[in-house]
């Protein structure tokens, strides 16, 4: 990372998405740098054979100095490549106060009733990823999600138990962050 | 007394290893008082090792009660013996066993928390700031106290052991099966 300090630099929200291959993250991050941009915090992870990257980056030069540093090596590796500048800040991490991870049999709308029920409860989502493991005629739906309980643990483990009887095995794990 | 300095990574002086004592004297007892004075008067923390203010002997400072009396007045039960404050001088863990995960912060590594396993019950033995041979049994979150502690004595951060949250799921549902 190379620290950009000009006031005029701002921050990019840089989305890309392609059929997974070895090489995407090097060779992405690589042209990157070669043009000056700075990389802040990013998820990339890889969804049903496509490589997802989501990553706050930051260039004093404009978007479209953005798109062009990049679009060489989009294009070899048949990219997508979406750009927003957005407000952001480094050092500003909320920390999470629970971890709830949830799985079951995969049926339609698991994902909906279980987040509204937590939302309806108090919880403010920070990371979240779920999976699809078993077997196509048996899927199963993993969850594991981490938030701030914004209204404390009980109406939590409230909403949680009443998904417990509708055949969604809930783990409700509160963290309590040893700081040494 | 004075709060010393706390170093903060990328400090490589914190991934250097700490000596034994081998002086029980009065520059170990004022160093001890200045340390816990420094780990006071900085952000709420359960403990706090030599080496973070840049002193590289095996000394650490271990208290659970303060969090775990807050947690207690939020209602909330967090598994942890209590040996109240712990000064511990060449310490040395005998046993342990089990093994559970949490999350971790460090006041040498701002802004970052993340999830590290620790042994679940541990035997520990070390002397105090006489020289005098002591032995503590902890468990829960006091033994992840200490065990984050002793690490800062080997130059080991917990940057070092973190482990993914899938991971760690992986291993529960392992477990139910």
């Amino acid at each position: 990372m190379n620290p950009v300090s000009s006031v005029s630099s701002q921050w990019y929200m840089l989305t890309v998405i392609g059929n997974d291959q070895p090489g995407i993250v090097a060779r992405l991050t690589a042209a990157l740098f070669q043009a000056g941009v700075n990389l802040g915090e990013t998820s990339m992870i890889r969804l049903g054979g496509n490589f997802t990257i989501m990553m706050m980056v930051q260039s004093n030069n404009g978007m479209d100095k953005l798109q062009s540093a990049i679009a060489d090596t989009a294009e070899s590796l048949s990219l997508r490549v979406h750009i927003d500048p957005i407000e952001a800040h480094l050092h500003s991490h909320l920390m999470p106060d629970v971890e709830i991870t949830v799985y079951g049999a995969d049926r339609a709308g698991i994902v909906a009733e279980v987040t509204g029920a937590l939302f309806d409860a108090g919880l403010n989502i920070l990371d979240l990823n779920s999976d699809v493991a078993g077997t196509e005629a048996k899927p199963v739906y993993i969850m594991i999600i981490e938030g701030h309980a914004t209204r404390g643990m009980e109406p939590l483990e409230q909403a949680l138990s009443k998904l417990k009887n509708r055949g969604i095995e809930v783990t409700f794990t509160p963290i309590d962050t040893l700081m040494g | 007394m004075s709060v010393l300095e706390v170093l903060t990574y990328p400090d490589v002086r914190l991934k250097k290893r700490s000596e034994e004592v081998s002086q029980f004297d009065d520059d170990l007892r004022q160093f001890v008082a200045d340390l816990q004075e420094t780990m006071d008067g900085g952000p709420p923390s359960v403990g706090i090792a030599a080496p973070q203010v840049n002193r590289f002997q095996r000394i650490v400072i271990v208290d659970v009660s303060g969090m775990l009396a807050q947690a207690k007045q939020r209602k909330r039960r967090i598994k942890s013996s209590n040996n109240g404050r712990l000064c511990l001088v060449n310490p040395k863990i005998t046993r342990a066993e089990g093994q559970v995960s949490g999350r971790e912060g460090c006041l040498s590594v701002p802004d970052y928390t993340g999830n590290v396993l620790r042994a679940s019950r541990i035997t520990l033995f070390a002397q105090n700031t006489e020289g005098e041979a002591r032995e503590y049994e902890c468990s829960g979150f006091e033994a992840r106290a200490v065990q984050h502690e002793l690490d800062h004595l080997d130059g080991l951060l917990f940057l070092d052991r973190l482990v993914s949250s899938n991971e760690l799921f992986r291993r529960q549902v392992y477990k139910l099966t």
